[in-house]
């Protein structure tokens, strides 16, 4: 059990008032009452395990550390006395014989550092952010969005060529049926093709369908018409690209990043594609194509599914995870394989730098804390 | 001949002589301590000496004088000690061993002795090489049938049977399989004998099979075959050689056990013949009224392609004789670390050390238990063992101490094939010191496998073993620390370009023996070398863990086995648990298999089911193919994460026991995991249950092996016996199936009344982390009222328990209202000491009402103790009596 003097304070909460010596405890959940000194007297007596907030005797309890200097943690009760610090304050191994140095201090000027450094580059990465969309994302919308309508236009007017062509097939065709059900409104002309479409086909009174275009008409169909419509589709599909919620990830539409490892070379080109190439030379790998943002809901923009990559040998296609974190510059930090075939990317952008008043708030109180000691 | 008689205090030999060559052949008949008896048949006079697997055993078996009862020149009976009787008939020869009165074995009754005398090529008419030798003064028209049915011992696939029969004579000298040539140098050199078991109708054991753990008759198929391979994706209910070989049979009857050991480790084929197997119960009944003499019976004939006959008949009679029996001659489960028996997390492969240490973070953040991560083939540079490959793992010492401070463990990958790389300094030193296996011709002997072109060590060299364990000090194998043990895989050896992927038979090992002479060890000799490092770099005080994937007969001395590269399917799930008894009834109770299958991915609910069974298994190791995907138990979400966190804990709470049933293991050669009829040897309808089985002597757990399963059937053996749901604490008696409705989180496990279960049941992240923890006892009271149990303590990783006698067998004796704990009376007291304390017990099945619980200690006053009774269950609870468990003392409930 516990020595005396800890089994007041250890690894209690700051409300006290729920442990008050005088009484009865009654566990928190109400199951239960029992005698104050049974509360840490290294015992489980609660089924919600809140009569140990100092011991390891409950399997579902907790343990609270103040790590001055630091936060403050809640651990599971497996934590404690186990041989092991997990607070910085040492304050869960008190009974196990294991030396321990309290980090505390050390750890809380390490975050307020990093915590620090991680603002600056937030702040920074955001104004970098506000620019770039600013000034490219709007008017690139604009712009497209006038290349569609003209496109479209442009698109109406060659199709008329192509329309009549496809029209004048149509009436040729249907004046066919017509003549085999009534001969004499046979034409010359009508016989002619005929003479024409029988030699291309073997069975045409069973199939009845309209015969393929004459070469004139097919051209007028794959040419120019066909290639705008791929335009418009390609620009369509730029347009509904979910470039960020302010169109914040506009800037990397394009652009290509690369990562070396000691064997591979990484190549990303956001909302397009990741490869994989060699450093010793060889083919390119895919490993997918843009898939979309996962886990929109909750995580904001974090995590790009990128899929249907190169297929593995015996196994799926290759597929990318990318997360996203907020950074100063557009760089890939790591690409790893941890399971056959599915690659995991992490990625710094200033997109995701928020201005945020939760890293403010943690520079707070890492002060007050700090002046308290 | 039964003139030529000579007794000696080490054997009764007499010679045999096969009429037809007239080559002579020396039987010995060898009386053992503890009622067991060996018969050899060598060859009188020989060009070359065959070989004998002495390494197998523990040492030399203890013989004592048998005495000629009577003799004449037909017949001699010999008398031994526990009334065993042994009776030689010249013609035609034949041996019959009678215990207790009774006709136990009967050696030769069916006339299938076989033994192809060395002879040289073309010394021998073609004639008489091709057909198969008799070494019978009679030979009657009805046996010579027998020698047709006889498969080709050469013979490697069944489909080329017919073929090569009709080439036989061809195959006798030199043989192709495939693109493979064996050039058998010398000739036929098969040897084999069959056993008649009277009275027996099931037989088990001789793993390692995909198959039933009830052993099939083999009349309609294959036999079952012994032959170390490394087999792809193997399939289930196939009598095929697997990965390791035990050639130890065990017969079972309610009268009696018997146990055969047929100490040969070449390729081996056991046959199987019953007299009522495929019998309906009328036809059974027409034999009954018929004869009454004639009751039923197995034949076990064993076939060997080369060496001598060595065959051990261990005469029980009970279960647990034949368990200390055949350790007597293979040695028992080598006492693991405590942290071996929890749980390990492997795959192929965590890919860096990044990937290593999020792993061990991932167990941490979702609380659950983890003792020991694996790394995989990757880790090295190349294929090359004992090295590091440096871009993925730059300071594999550093994060071994990462790990360490976890106060987890790690393990490695050592394969016995060595990269053919003049840089490689463990293949050049290896190479430059003839430490290799060769081939027929005498050059190194070269094949295929993971780092492409491979050598093999030559581990039946005992000086290659040494120099082998000297690889493993921590300034040899760098970057290895203490927290790093080992895993022999490949071991078979597997060879991709070789003959059935395993080495050519012609190859040649130390001392001039063929690779077909030796086959089956060479997996024991390697597991043999590693342990020997192990030992060597802890100056022989910290036990070695060690885990391979072939094995032989006494590999269960050096560590741990699984049954290899299963499949993530139910069907395998199923498969593994008849796999691991069979293992255990045949020594090697340290094995399991694949948690989630290792090809394949499982899916959840398989996954959750394989780890509640898993946590049932001796090893508990989850393993996956590299091109699974990711399956660590918190990938699934939460729920999922939840489940696989109940069976961990209930693994890591029961560790205690656990411990202390692989100590009996160690101690006595009883099996961790136990068929029921291990424990209920009388009760015929446990003979063919292999869906359910025993931990210990007090844990019967029948696991969930089915896809959306809401129930299962589970036998409760024992008429007079209780049971108790360990989960609800509900109380069943025993003598009936009953249906027990499951949910996803149910794993039916029974406590039997009568025993008391040692637990801690607080969580830790790893089983060293509980070392000082309080424990818990569990007493399942029978109908008598009472319970027993034992708890086995020493300090869980070192020698010293066998040293210095650091250990403590605890003794807990339930009776008359009375828990009374004192030392154990089986083995002599041992000194270790220790603080560990009792924190609760709980004990079910307790209906009279309760006035009061006092501990008593001597020199303390009686204390009373609070208490938790609920009527409904029968079920009291005592609160932290607060003794520790090497105390003596008393409680005293009234």
């Amino acid at each position: 059990g516990l020595p005396s003097t800890l089994r007041m304070t250890v690894g209690w909460q700051l409300e006290r008032p729920l442990y008050d010596e005088t009484k009865n405890f009654t566990c928190l959940d109400g199951s239960k009452s029992i005698p104050f000194d049974q509360v840490n007297d290294d015992y489980c007596d609660c089924p919600d395990g809140t009569d140990e907030p100092g011991t390891a005797a409950c399997p579902n309890g907790f343990f609270h550390c103040t790590n001055a200097g630091f936060r403050p943690q809640n651990i599971h009760s497996s934590l404690v006395n186990d041989g092991i610090c997990d607070c910085c304050d040492t304050t869960d191994e008190y009974n196990s014989g294991v030396i321990c140095e309290n980090s505390c201090k050390e750890l809380g000027r390490k975050e307020h550092e990093l915590l620090a450094k991680q603002a600056e580059v937030a702040a920074e990465g955001f104004k970098l952010k506000a620019t770039r969309k600013l000034v490219g994302l709007r008017e690139a919308k604009k712009d497209w969005e006038i290349k569609v309508s003209k496109l479209q236009t442009f698109k109406e007017e060659t199709e008329v060529p192509e329309k009549e062509a496809k029209e004048k097939h149509r009436q040729e065709w249907e004046g066919i049926l017509l003549c085999s059900l009534s001969s004499p409104s046979c034409t010359l002309h009508v016989v002619a093709f005929v003479l024409v479409f029988l030699r291309k086909t073997k069975k045409p009174e069973e199939d009845r369908e309209m015969p393929p275009y004459d070469e004139a008409t097919q051209a007028l169909i794959d040419g120019k018409t066909f290639s705008i419509k791929i335009m418009i589709v390609d620009l369509e599909k730029e347009l509904s690209l979910d470039l960020g919620r302010n169109g914040e990830f506009a800037y990397m539409y394009g652009k290509c990043f690369e990562m070396t490892t000691p064997e591979y070379i990484y190549r990303i080109c956001p909302f397009n594609k990741i490869v994989q190439k060699p450093k010793s030379g060889g083919t390119e790998t895919s490993l997918g194509s843009w898939g979309m943002w996962v886990d929109l809901g909750s995580n904001n923009y974090s995590q790009m599914k990128y899929d249907h990559g190169t297929a593995c040998w015996q196994g799926p296609s290759r597929s990318t995870l990318v997360k996203l974190t907020c950074g100063r510059e557009t760089v890939v930090t790591s690409t790893v394989e941890p399971s056959r075939c599915e690659y995991a990317m992490e990625m710094q952008t200033p997109a995701l730098c928020q201005e945020s008043r939760l890293q403010k708030q943690h520079g707070d109180e890492w002060q007050q804390a700090h002046s308290e000691l | 001949m039964l003139d030529t008689l000579e007794i000696s205090q080490a054997a009764t030999s007499l010679n045999l002589l096969h009429e037809k060559t007239q080559v002579l052949l020396k039987l010995e008949i060898c009386g053992l301590e503890d009622n067991t008896v060996r018969f050899r048949i060598t060859e009188l006079e020989t060009r070359r000496p065959r070989f004998e697997a002495s390494d197998v055993l523990v040492g030399s078996p203890r013989t004592y004088r048998l005495s000629v009862e009577k003799q004449t020149t037909e017949e001699l009976m010999l008398l031994g000690r526990d009334s065993l009787r042994i009776s030689v008939s010249a013609h035609p020869f034949r041996i019959d061993v009678l215990s207790g009165g009774e006709l136990v074995t009967s050696v030769n009754a069916r006339g299938l002795l076989l033994f192809e005398h060395s002879r040289t090529r073309g010394n021998t008419g073609k004639e008489e090489t091709a057909s198969e030798e008799k070494t019978q003064d009679e030979s009657p028209e009805g046996e010579e049938k027998a020698h047709e049915e006889e498969p080709d011992l050469g013979t490697d696939e069944k489909e080329n049977q017919e073929e090569m029969t009709e080439e036989e004579e061809e195959g006798t000298w030199e043989e192709s399989f495939k693109s493979h040539h064996d050039s058998k140098p010398y000739g036929p050199m098969s040897v084999g004998l069959d056993f008649s078991l009277p009275g027996f109708e099931d037989v088990y054991g001789i793993p390692e099979h995909a198959d039933s753990f009830r052993l099939r008759t083999t009349s309609s198929g294959d036999p079952y075959r012994l032959y170390n391979l490394d087999v792809f994706q193997y399939e289930l209910e196939n009598p095929m050689a697997l990965y390791g070989s035990v050639p130890y049979l065990v017969a079972h009857s309610p009268e009696r056990t018997l146990g055969l050991f047929w100490l040969n480790p070449t390729e081996t084929w056991i046959d199987i013949a019953s007299n009522t197997a495929g019998k309906t119960v009328f036809g059974k009944m027409l034999d009954f009224v018929r004869s009454a003499n004639e009751g039923p019976q197995m034949d076990v004939r064993w076939m060997s392609e080369s060496g001598i006959v060595d065959a051990f008949l261990l005469l029980g009679p009970l279960p647990t004789d034949v368990f200390r029996q055949y350790a007597a001659l293979a040695g028992t489960q080598a006492l693991p670390p405590l942290f071996a028996l929890a749980y390990h997390q492997s795959r192929w492969n965590y890919n860096d050390e990044d990937d290593v240490l999020a792993v061990d973070a991932g167990f941490d953040k979702h609380n659950l238990p983890m003792d020991v991560i694996w790394l995989d083939i990757e880790h090295t540079d190349g294929k090359r063992y004992f090295t590091w490959d440096s871009n993925k793992f730059p300071n594999p010492a550093d994060m071994q101490n990462h790990i360490a401070g976890k106060r987890r463990k790690m393990v490695t990958i050592v394969d016995p094939h060595l990269k053919v790389d003049s840089s490689y300094s463990v293949y050049n030193e290896a190479y430059s010191r003839g430490y290799l296996v060769k081939n027929k011709g005498g050059g190194d002997y070269e094949g295929w496998c993971w780092p492409g072109s491979a050598a093999y060590l030559d581990f039946l060299n005992p000086e290659v073993r040494d120099w082998y364990a000297s690889k493993f000090a921590y300034d040899s194998y760098l970057g290895s620390t203490d927290i790093l043990f080992t895993w022999n895989d490949m071991n078979e050896p597997s060879v991709f370009n070789g003959p059935e992927v395993t080495l050519h038979k012609d190859a040649l090992h130390h001392g001039g023996w063929e690779h077909r002479d030796v086959h089956n060890l060479y997996g024991f000799y390697q597991q043999w070398g590693t342990v020997g490092g192990q030992l060597r770099r802890s100056g022989g005080n910290e036990r070695p863990f060690v885990l391979a994937r072939a094995f032989f007969a006494g590999s269960q001395r050096f560590g741990a086995v699984w049954t290899g590269d299963n499949l993530g399917e139910w069907s395998h799930l199923k498969a593994s648990i008849s796999m691991v008894l069979s293992l255990n009834l045949c020594g090697l109770s340290f094995s399991g298999a694949d948690i989630g299958g290792f090809f394949k991915n499982p899916s959840t609910e398989l996954l959750v089911r394989w780890y509640q069974a898993g946590a049932y298994q001796p090893l508990f190791r989850a393993h996956a193919h590299i091109d699974t995907a990711r399956r660590e138990p918190w990938i699934f979400g939460s729920d999922t994460t939840a489940l696989v966190r109940t069976a961990l804990r209930e693994r890591y709470a029961l560790l205690p026991y656990w411990y202390t049933v692989f100590y009996w293991a160690y101690r006595s050669g009883m099996p961790v995991m136990r068929a029921l009829w291990i424990e209920f040897p009388k009760e015929e309808q446990t003979f063919m249950i292999e869906d359910e089985y025993m931990i210990g002597n007090a844990l019967l757990v029948h696991p969930v092996t089915e896809a959306a399963s809401r129930g299962v059937n589970v036998y409760l053996p024992g008429a007079h016996e209780v049971w108790y749901d360990v989960h609800t604490q509900k109380k069943y008696s025993g003598g009936q199936e009953i249906y027990y409705p499951v949910k996803l989180s149910t794993i039916p496990v029974f406590q039997r009344g009568g025993t008391i279960i040692p637990r801690k049941d607080r969580p830790r992240r790893s089983s060293a982390c509980m070392s000082a923890d309080p424990y818990t006892l569990y007493i399942a009271l029978d109908d008598q009222k009472s319970a027993e149990g034992e708890l086995y303590m020493d300090d869980e990783h070192s020698f010293n328990f066998e040293k210095q006698n650091e250990y403590q067998l605890r003794h807990f004796l339930f009776k008359g209202g009375t828990l009374k704990a004192s030392v154990s009376s089986h083995i002599p007291p041992g000194k270790y000491s220790s603080t560990e304390w009792l924190e609760r017990i709980v004990i079910v099945g307790i209906a009279q009402p309760m006035m009061s619980v006092l501990l008593k200690q001597p020199g303390s006053q009686d204390a009373p103790l609070a208490y938790e009774y609920t009527p409904e269950l029968s079920s009291l609870i005592v609160r932290r009596p607060g003794v520790r468990l090497t105390a003596e003392w008393t409680i005293v409930i009234r």
